[in-house]
């Protein structure tokens, strides 16, 4: 089972039809067994039963979670695959020692990946759909995947398969949700 | 407190139902566009957003555009900060499905603004969310069409089980949007279960030539439900 957390405000928000939804609806078309949590009912028990998991994305006035980074210290030690989607790249990000940079961006842009991973595949240029008033420095232990060092379009743990991507898979690249699904 | 860009047709009224199931929503938003090849905003009977905000109870912000580009968008901008200013909105719903183009343009104006904005159809499987406005006891009717291969029949059709299958053989074929947020297809909702009261439509002209068909509604009436 992928277990989505949902970063969102508040549970079971507005905002979850537009971040979580989608996500859950690429894994749905492949008929990938899932389930959905809020990052403030999350616990042992259901980090232990997943298979992997996918941080989802927030609205960009939707930063409540920055404040609770205390309810991921689990990532430091967890050993199955984990995707964050940009509010959870920068959770992923935060968790590892880096920090919440000002990188106000909105629609598509080109992204520039630099290294092959299992997730992205071969170098080349792709475009995808941004939304978000902050970025996340790259932590200590993580290898850049796409963008430059300074503006991280994506990057991936050098020795797990975890990896924050800080544009948005459900539009227009729903194949890197499909892939995650398959590693 | 949220503000609904509001068009009439079923994309905005469905976002507006779900925003209310969530939070407060405090007005509609209509531009009012003279381009009738607008970019952003709906035009075919946008002008009778009034009774439908009418039958929903609530206010409605009713905000004229030359529909124009680009200055569009400072209109669009100039109607949400007034929804701000008049109703204390600290938000925007939108019914964008797929519309990058929309989307981004809404998103930076809530940004200017200091709003939140909602999409609460975002990436939504277009098929299902029309099967799931028909479960979720809404009347629409299509009141343009615009694309290949539409013929006159599809124009003051109420939306049905059977033109779903429709849209959905021509989604194949076609690769048309079956939701219409490519431009191909116009709604307008009549009733629906945030309506208090029902439209009934009493007079409307058809006119269809080449693919391209409008229902002008030309005299309606709530009644109760």
């Amino acid at each position: 089972m992928i277990l989505l957390v949902d970063l969102c405000y508040k549970k079971d928000s507005l905002s979850g039809y537009e971040f979580v939804h989608p996500i859950a609806n690429i894994l749905k078309r492949i008929e990938a067994p899932h389930g959905i949590v809020h990052y403030t009912g999350l616990h042992g028990d259901l980090l232990e039963s997943a298979e992997k998991i996918i941080l989802c994305g927030t609205a960009l006035k939707d930063n409540a979670y920055c404040e609770q980074i205390g309810q991921f210290s689990w990532l430091k030690s967890y050993e199955k695959p984990v995707l964050g989607i940009c509010a959870g790249m920068q959770i992923i990000g935060l968790a590892f020692g880096g920090e919440i940079v000002s990188q106000p961006t909105i629609g598509l842009e080109k992204i520039e990946i630099i290294r092959e991973t299992p997730l992205l595949g071969e170098p080349r240029q792709i475009e995808g759909y941004h939304l978000h008033n902050f970025g996340v420095t790259m932590p200590d232990g993580f290898d850049l995947v796409a963008g430059v060092q300074q503006r991280a379009e994506a990057f991936s743990h050098c020795q797990r398969s975890i990896y924050g991507i800080i544009f948005h898979p459900e539009v227009r690249n729903r194949w890197i949700v499909e892939r995650f699904a398959n590693l | 407190m949220l503000g609904v860009l509001f068009s009439g047709g079923k994309d905005s009224v469905f976002a507006c139902y779900r925003a209310m199931q969530k939070e407060t929503v405090a007005c509609l938003i209509t531009l009012v566009s003279e381009n009738e090849d607008s970019y952003m905003f709906h035009t075919p009977n946008i002008r009778k957003t009034d009774l439908q905000a009418d039958a929903m109870g609530l206010p409605l912000l009713s905000w004229p555009t030359k529909g124009e580009k680009e200055e569009e968008l400072q209109d669009l901008k100039d109607a949400i900060a007034t929804a701000k200013e008049m109703y204390g909105i600290e938000g925007i719903v939108t019914g964008a499905i797929e519309s990058v183009y929309q989307a981004a343009r809404v998103q930076r104006i809530c940004r200017d603004l200091d709003l939140w904005c909602f999409n609460p159809l975002w990436q939504i499987d277009q098929i299902d969310y029309l099967r799931l406005l028909l479960s979720e006891g809404f009347q629409i009717i299509i009141t343009g069409v615009f694309a290949y291969p539409f013929d006159s029949s599809w124009v003051g059709a109420e939306l049905t089980q059977e033109r779903i299958r429709k849209l959905e053989v021509l989604q194949k074929r076609y690769q048309i949007n079956p939701s219409g947020e490519g431009g191909e297809l116009e709604t307008f909702v009549l009733d629906g279960p945030l309506f208090k009261k029902r439209i009934n439509i009493l007079r409307a002209s058809k006119a269809y030539e080449n693919y391209r068909g409008r229902l002008t509604i030309e005299d309606m009436r709530l009644e109760e439900k």
